[in-house]
Order: structure tokens, then sequence, then C-alpha cells
């Protein structure tokens, strides 16, 4: 989706329309109505920015924003800042993820007034997994604060322009605040209450965990209807392609939080093409999910398999032939390279093609 | 001292979750119980304050820690927010939540972090049924841990900010 109001510059904010808090298309593709695609984009383990625009680049025109996780799994990679920046600048609309595992107050607070004023327009607010399940074990966890607090704390930033401590700021950060939900977890009761509670402390919008118990998740948005909060939060309901019967059985067994049931497993036992299964059980979740009332988006991590996103958003025509902003500017080309060099500030070529 | 420490025997930390687990189950006559300790505290004050309450605070701290050590495994964080967690102390999150649970739990129950453990707010979420009221304290947004505060006395304070309305006394 392309807005009439695109700067230039793929990169600089786009205005602010009245009613939002942030400078995002992310923001806008939900406020506009539309079903939003959002996924989950694996940084490197490497400085070099090239493998970090190439990933990116797997998703161009699927996509409404990219999520940089922050050290998923406790396991450590690029940091999210980093990712957010270099893609944002490229025009990208970015979800920072941020955690309370590896930084305090003062960190995250300073994370969040440089990443905003690199471009970034929209934060995912996580706790985080412990450090015991990751690759560094010995590493110090910090939780100085939790998902919670941490989203009363940007929005104090955004609204009240101020510090956690009160000190003033002389430019708030206006982003877009989300947080994460997990349906499946016990106390299964408490989980809509506690979506309910994270929409009171500052989420705007929330991404859940991978939604393979279908109608499970349809129990727990029902009471999330019925309490309203669908109308309070923008949800965006997690999917996924699974590789095989067997590394579903073990993310089961090991990842904290994703609950898989039987009789997925069974299906993607039974099929020729476990990997081409995987898939299918995506696109066919994704039609489950749109049918529920209340969800406004899916958010597809596809760890690994990143490349099969294309294919899962195109097959599965949740976007109702709408097309997400994507580049415009071969970035890679010696043209670019010179144009740039010659009007610094403007785009090589043509302008971004409004009509697209 | 309360708390939960790689140094307690397997049999010791069993007997501490359950008592945690009584507690919650005990969270409404906890609750009241703790009310009213805060009410004579409330009617003390004069006294307490011609005393001195940095005088108070090592004697309370070991009350405390004796008795919400015992109850709830307490982990003298010095701002004590159990009543609105069903007599939970979320201190005792590997993850230090004290807004609810994280999306690790365990289907059984348990803690991501620590299998053998039920997690504090599987128990926290119990508690709060228990307590029957009708606005669930579950709700209320808690602000971030004052680490100030660790290891102060936690009913002084409340004391404090009841009587003098000063939510940064210390």
């Amino acid at each position: 989706m392309q807005f009439e109001d695109e700067p230039l510059v793929p990169g600089d904010p786009l205005p602010i329309r009245p009613g939002h808090s942030s400078f995002g298309r992310f923001e806008r593709v939900l406020r506009a109505g539309g079903f939003a695609v959002t996924a989950e984009i694996a940084p490197p383990d490497s400085a070099n920015p090239a493998e970090v625009y190439e990933r990116a680049a797997l998703f161009d025109g699927y996509v409404d924003a990219m999520n940089a996780t922050d050290g998923s799994g406790a396991n450590c990679h690029m940091s999210s800042v980093g990712m957010c920046s270099l893609l944002c600048r490229r025009g990208y609309a970015m979800v920072m993820q941020v955690s309370a595992r590896d930084r305090n107050r003062i960190a995250i607070q300073g994370d969040v007034l440089g990443a905003a004023a690199m471009g970034v327009a929209s934060f995912l607010c996580l706790t985080g997994d412990g450090v015991d399940v990751g690759d560094h074990p010995q590493a110090k966890p910090v939780f100085d604060l939790d998902c919670m607090s941490m989203l009363s704390m940007i929005r104090r930033m955004r609204d009240e322009s101020r510090f956690l401590s009160g000190r003033k700021l002389t430019e708030p950060p206006r982003v877009f605040i989300g947080a994460a939900a997990n349906p499946f977890a016990p106390p299964l009761d408490y989980r809509p209450l506690r979506l309910a509670k994270k929409a009171a402390a500052g989420a705007q919008f929330v991404q859940t965990q991978y939604c393979f118990d279908i109608d499970a998740f349809g129990r727990y948005m029902a009471a999330v209807r019925d309490a309203g909060t669908h109308e309070k939060v923008f949800i965006l309901a997690g999917a996924g392609p699974l590789a095989s019967a067997r590394s579903a059985e073990w993310i089961r067994s090991n990842v904290p939080g994703i609950h898989i049931p039987d009789a997925v497993i069974r299906r993607l036992k039974g099929a020729q093409n476990q990997q081409r299964e995987g898939v299918n059980i995506c696109i066919d979740m994704i039609h489950r999910i749109r049918e529920i009332e209340g969800v406004r988006g899916v958010h597809i991590m596809a760890y690994r398999q990143e490349h099969r996103v294309a294919e899962i958003v195109e097959r599965s025509g949740v976007l109702d032939g709408r097309r997400p902003w994507q580049p415009s500017v071969d970035w890679n080309s010696a043209a670019w390279d010179q144009g740039h060099a010659k009007a610094p500030g403007t785009p090589a070529g043509q302008p971004m093609d409004k009509a697209s | 001292m309360g708390g939960v420490s790689a140094t307690h025997s397997a049999k010791e930390r069993a007997v501490r979750h359950r008592m945690r687990r009584w507690s919650v189950r005990n969270a409404r006559g906890l609750k009241k119980l703790y009310s009213a300790i805060e009410q004579i505290l409330v009617w003390c004050h004069p006294l307490l304050r011609r005393i001195g309450f940095a005088r108070l605070d090592k004697p309370f701290m070991k009350v405390e820690s004796l008795t919400k050590g015992f109850l709830l495994d307490s982990q003298n964080c010095g701002q004590c927010i159990v009543g609105f967690t069903g007599l939970s102390c979320p201190m005792n999150c590997p993850k230090k939540m004290r807004n609810g649970p994280c999306g690790g739990v365990r289907p059984d129950g348990n803690c991501e972090v620590k299998p053998e453990m039920p997690c504090v707010w599987v128990l926290a979420w119990e508690g709060n049924q228990r307590l029957r009221e009708e606005e669930i304290p579950l709700q209320v947004v808690q602000p971030p841990v004052d680490h100030q505060l660790i290891g102060r006395s936690a009913w002084l304070r409340e004391v404090r900010i009841l009587v003098e309305g000063d939510n940064r006394a210390v």
C-alpha cells in the first residue's frame, strides 16, 4: 500500500494523521481497516548490513511491517535497534522488539529515543525468554521492567513527554506501541484479562504466539470480544509453517509457550512432503484466523523458512489484492549509487511510483 | 530470610512451594489479617514516628521476613504488592514479573525457567479468585521495582504512604 503522502526520501517519516500516534506506515494500514500482514525477520550473526538487506528483500511487497527480534530465545544476534535503523532508512516499516531481559530502564528509554530518531515507528514490548534457554546461560538476567511496566513507560514518554523519572523530553517519540500475547498458556481463563491489562497499560496492537489450535484461539477471542478488548487494541494472530512432524514435536517440548495440537502433528506425519504440508497447514490457519471476528491481521513467524513467506501470503490471498509498500529503487544498482551521489537527499531515477 | 535459592535442598523447596500454595488457598483470610496489621500500624503511626522510622526499619524487617518469609516465601523487596497478587509473592518469579504471567508457563502450570516450581502467576490467579473482590486486584498495573527499597520494611513504608500520603516515603 503506497500512501499519497509518501516522503520523497524513503525512510523519512510520514506525516502523522489525526488520531494517529506514530509517523509509521504500519499504524496507518491498521487504522485504514486493512487486514495487516507482519513477518518476523531474524537478525544475522554478523556485522554485515548486506545480510540484513537480503533478509528483508525476501518479504518485499508481501508484508506491511517486519518485526526485528531482540535476542529471541535468549540467543545473541544483531540488535533489534541496529536492524531497524538499517531498514528504516530504506523506507521499510519496522516493529522493534524490546526485551526486558537484557536492558534496564535507563538503556531501554535511551534506545526508544534513539530508535525513534532513526525512524522506528512501532515498538513491541516483551518480557523476554529466560537466559537459561539461550546460548549464554551464564548471563545476568536483568528484568528491571516487565512488559507491562515497559508499555506504560513508553506511553508516558510519548504522551507526557517525560522519562520514567519525570524528567522532561524536548521531543517525545511518536510511536505505536504493542505487546505480545499467548492465549494458550496457563492460567487460560486469565489470558483474555491479561490482554485487557496490556491494552490498559498502553498496548495499541498485539501479536500473538502461534495459533495452531484455532478452536482454543476462537474461545479466547470470544472472551476478548465479550470484554470489548478487540476494540481497544489491534490483534494480529501468529501463524507460521512447521518444517516437519519431527521439528514440530521438538518445538512443542523445547520451546516455551508454543502449543501444537496432536491433530497438526498427525497431519504432518501423514503427508508425503511434510515441508509442503507445513505450508498448507499455515495457509489453512490463516484462512480460519481471518474468519474470527476481532482479528485485524496476521503475524507470520517462519524462522529458517523465511523464503516461504511470500508464497504463504500469495496463496492465502490474505492481502485481498492489496500490495504493501516495497522499495521502488534497486538499491544494488550502480544508477542508485551515482544518482544518490549527485543529488543527496533525493532518490535516483523517478520518485516513488504512486500508482502501485 | 525467605527465598528459594540453589543452596536449598529439593525437599526444602517442595515444602516452601507447598506453603505458597497454602497461602493462596487462604488468600481471603490472609488479606484480612494483612489489612488488620496495617490498620493497627496506622493507629500506631504517631508512636512509630516518635521512635523514628529509620531506627525501626531493622526490627520490622526481622518480623516481616520471618512471617512473610514463612507464609509467602517473601523475597523482601520492600514494596509488597501481595494484596494485588492473591498472596503470591511475585518476586519468586525468575523474570521478576509484577504484572502477570509470561507466555512461557508450562501446560502443567509450572514455571518455564524452574520446571519444578508452580508458576507464581498461576498461583496468583488462584488467589485472586479466592479473594472474590469485585475489581480484580491483578488488573492494577504495577510500576517497576524500586531497587532502592529492596531489603527495607514494606510495612513501615505502607503506613507512611497511608498516613503521610507520600508515595516516595522510604
